[in-house]
């Protein structure tokens, strides 16, 4: 173990609130020099707030950072590269435009006789990107090179200032296999020269290749350390999620509408697939029956539901709704098709905040009849109340902006927003994310409800036990890719875990 | 009165007083008002005989007619304005596509008699305006160009070509129907009020009695949301580069009947920048979504009355210009929400 050595960067008892949430509680995390550490956590378990108060980009509430022995306070991006713990994040912050030397040196351009010395800045670009062994030509514009090069071009600035760590925040959620490749060769040179990298990642097949510990963070808390090779993927997995034994409980008091009536097969997907983003992947979805889509982030999920959608397309496979082929090209063609997708980003790809609830209920159905066939302001008046009314939706009045009502509501609005086209299926990605448990009880049970009367479900959620309550079929993915497909009672959940870990059912 | 695109239905035998007035104080009209009032007020104390109409002719003549025959082309031009702004857009070509559109109708009109009939010219120079908006619209919403970026390049060519096309001569119509447009009289009042209106109130039922308005302010407001809920975003978006086109091409028209010549180096100079501050004026934002096409045609109006006001003073021409950024400064600074914010924080 490392431990006889001093960590070079230990961060104790870290607290941050924000207004009404408790980001971080106490985190915490201990980088020895020459080690690859990963964090781990689900969404919103506070990764981002750590990473981002050891950049300085938040201030602690309390807690301490101690960087080779001195505390420190890092208050800017500039002051904590200034410390020497310099961030490569997931979108390259780079000046695509600029040269690829002049990337590196940006801000630090080598002087001679007060102008830049342009040949000593190509000479050292040259010699700092052979280190990490990569051959490329520093004076050309860096967008000629792919993300990934890039990427080491980001890491390569980081070199330059004398780093003590290195953060490498989510950098391959856009790399395709043989890039990760490059870079993780590139993280064990590094290593070997005896820097401290941290890596946030979500995917667990990276987090056993590179690393050597890993912290896991749950609920903003450090949950704890661990040496990689002493820590199984089950446990990792479980570790993140929570203590099984709680989650199971939930899971027992499934919901008591009995198997429901499943019916035809609504939409057929034969191995969709997307580059870089979705291996092929197949669906079927039934009238009357609920398929949960589990998995972590970065698993596929939300992917496989955007291709579903046409909001991104297939670039290979096909479609099949009521057994007749279909091609998705946009959102239009899937709704034209009965097909209905909330998105796990309300504020940015669902709501439109200044509109009324009214507008925003009606969009999609208004969206499919056309400009020339407007509803009648009675009928958007009369569906608005029914759907405040059905679905419990608090707000002051149908004309009230979406933007005043809470996340729970708002995520009602939506629901009804698609609803209100009477879809065959809808995809309901994350839609109890960051609403009450009331909200959330509620939206699920009206979900199940429809789905009873014949609509068909596509469920992501996070939230395991959730998954395992609503869901009559579910398909498990992992690394971008299905891995399994199970009915309902056939898993309990340390079984799915099992196969979200990745370690066979 | 209310343009408002989709305005809360008001119920007023429900609400109480006290909250009619507060929803008249909180109109986001009144501010544009009370500073079209406000100029007028001043004309009326400052300039002799100012609300005087009178009959000449069958024709009503006045201060006030005259304010608004002369806006009539700006209250087009920020007519189309103003779509393109709620969609998150501007179109800085609208005067290069006046002077190519009255440049094209001038020179087919002419004023020999083997020249093109007058109805034949004015759909050649609609059509040249079509064409200029489905350009603009094709770069905006095809090819993703800024907006800005993508009609500077038809702020330059337009004027450019329309030049070409004149030799940069100043080319004269003498066929007297076509004056009738700019100059003409109906019913004693200026023809071209009859265009502003007709077009007012056609947009204005558009926006109200079929779903476009709302599907503007939705893509103004959020185009990733817009596009998930299925509206087609790229097709709007050409939609309103070519209104505001088409609006600009009228414009043009009605500036070229009324000097009775194109002049392809003047005409509509500087116009669009006259139609984006009566947007702004009107209380529509630049960053799109919720807009206000009457908000807009008091715009024009306060701009208007401003020129009118600064001319009849006696104030030299070379003043003009900063007079007027001063009226819009303070317009604008009114307007602000950091700035209310900045005086209500103050008494505190």
């Amino acid at each position: 173990m490392v431990d006889a050595q001093r960590p070079v960067l230990e961060v104790t008892g870290i607290h941050k609130q924000f207004p009404g949430v408790k980001a971080l509680l106490d985190a915490g995390l201990r980088l020895y020099p020459g080690e690859v550490h990963t964090l781990m956590g689900q969404n919103g378990a506070g990764k981002s707030t750590l990473i981002k108060v050891l950049t300085g980009v938040y201030q602690p509430d309390g807690g301490s950072i101690m960087l080779n022995g001195q505390a420190i306070r890092p208050r800017s991006t500039q002051h904590a590269q200034d410390l020497g713990i310099s961030t490569v994040y997931q979108e390259v912050n780079l000046c695509p435009n600029l040269s690829v030397a002049e990337n590196i040196f940006i801000g630090r351009y080598p002087r001679r006789l007060g102008m830049v010395d342009w040949r000593s800045m190509r000479r050292q670009a040259s010699e700092l990107l052979k280190r990490l062994q990569i051959g490329v030509d520093v004076s050309k514009p860096l967008a000629d090179y792919p993300l990934a090069i890039q990427q080491m071009v980001a890491i390569a600035r980081a070199l330059l200032v004398e780093s003590h760590v290195l953060i490498l925040d989510e950098p391959t959620s856009s790399l395709d296999e043989a890039e990760v490749q490059t870079l993780f060769g590139v993280l064990r040179r590094l290593r070997e020269e005896g820097m401290a990298i941290l890596f946030v990642t979500h995917f667990l097949d990276q987090t056993y290749a590179i690393s050597d510990r890993i912290t896991v963070m749950r609920n903003g808390e450090r949950e704890g350390e661990y040496a990689c090779a002493e820590l199984s993927r089950l446990a990792l997995v479980n570790k993140m999620i929570g203590a099984p034994a709680e989650a199971q409980e939930a899971a027992t008091e499934t919901l008591a509408n009995g198997q429901a009536e499943r019916g035809e097969v609504f939409l057929r997907a034969r191995a969709i697939a997307r580059k870089g983003v979705l291996a092929p992947v197949d669906l079927e979805l039934h009238r009357g029956e609920l398929l949960g889509l589990a998995g972590l982030l970065g698993s596929g999920r939300t992917e496989t539901a955007r291709l579903l959608f046409g909001a991104d397309k297939a670039d290979s496979g096909g479609f099949e709704v009521d057994g007749r082929q279909v091609g998705f090209s946009n959102p239009r063609d899937a709704i034209a098709q009965g097909i209905g997708f909330c998105s796990e980003d309300r504020k940015h790809e669902g709501a439109i905040l200044p509109l009324s609830v009214r507008e925003n209920l009606i969009l999609a159905l208004q969206a499919r009849q056309g400009i020339w066939r407007a509803i009648p302001l009675k009928r958007q008046q009369q569906l608005a109340t029914d759907y405040v009314k059905w679905l419990g939706i608090k707000t002051a009045s149908i004309e009230t902006p979406i933007g005043s009502l809470s996340g729970g509501n708002q995520q009602k609005v939506l629901l009804a927003r698609w609803l209100a086209t009477e879809p065959g299926l809808l995809i309901l990605d994350e839609p109890t994310r960051g609403i009450d448990v009331r909200a959330k009880q509620e939206i699920m049970d009206y979900v199940s409800k429809l789905c009873r009367k014949g609509m068909s479900i596509l469920f992501i959620s996070s939230e395991l036990p959730e998954v395992l309550r609503v869901s009559d079929r579910m398909v498990v993915m992992r690394d971008r890719k299905a891995c399994g497909e199970y009915r309902r009672g056939e898993l309990d959940e340390t079984s799915v875990l099992r196969v979200i870990a990745g370690e066979g059912a | 009165m209310n343009a408002r695109v989709d305005p809360t239905p008001a119920k007023p035998t429900a609400a109480p007083a006290a909250s009619i007035k507060t929803m008249l104080l909180q109109h986001p009209l009144l501010r544009p008002l009370a500073a079209l009032l406000l100029l007028l007020v001043l004309d009326a104390a400052l300039v002799p005989g100012f609300f005087r109409l009178e009959m000449k002719d069958g024709h009503l003549y006045g201060a006030l007619v005259d304010i608004l025959n002369r806006a009539a082309p700006l209250m087009l031009a920020a007519l189309g304005m103003t779509l393109v702004i709620a969609t998150r857009g501007i179109d800085i070509s609208v005067g290069a596509v006046v002077a190519l559109s009255g440049t094209v109708a001038a020179m087919l009109i002419g004023g020999a008699s083997d020249d093109a009939p007058m109805g034949m010219a004015l759909a050649a120079s609609m059509g040249v305006a079509l064409l200029c908006g489905l350009w603009n619209g094709a770069l905006v919403a095809g090819i993703k160009l800024q907006p800005i970026v993508a009609t500077l390049i038809l702020m330059v060519a337009g004027r450019g070509l329309a030049q070409l096309l004149t030799d940069g001569q100043i080319v004269t119509v003498y066929y007297k129907p076509f004056y009738f447009l700019g100059s003409g009289y109906l019913a004693g009042l200026p023809f071209s009020l009859f265009v502003v209106a007709a077009v007012f109130g056609m947009t204005t039922v558009l926006m109200k009695k079929t779903a476009l308005g709302l599907f503007i302010q939705a893509v103004g407001i959020n185009p990733v949301a817009a596009r998930l809920a299925g509206l087609r975003t790229a097709t709007l978006i050409i939609f309103v580069y070519v209104f505001c086109s088409a609006c600009a091409g009228l414009a043009g028209m009605l500036i070229t009947s009324n000097i009775k010549s194109a002049d392809a180096n003047n005409a509509g100079l500087l116009l669009e920048l006259d139609a984006i501050l009566a947007v702004t004026l009107g209380g529509t934002s630049l960053a799109g979504g919720k807009f206000s096409l009457m908000g807009s045609m008091i715009g024009a109006l306060i701009i208007q009355t401003l020129t009118y006001t600064i001319y009849s003073l006696g104030v030299p021409p070379e003043v003009n210009m900063v007079v007027k950024s001063i009226v819009v400064f303070v317009v604008c600074i009114s307007q602000s929400g950091e700035f209310k914010q900045l005086i209500k924080r103050r008494p505190a």
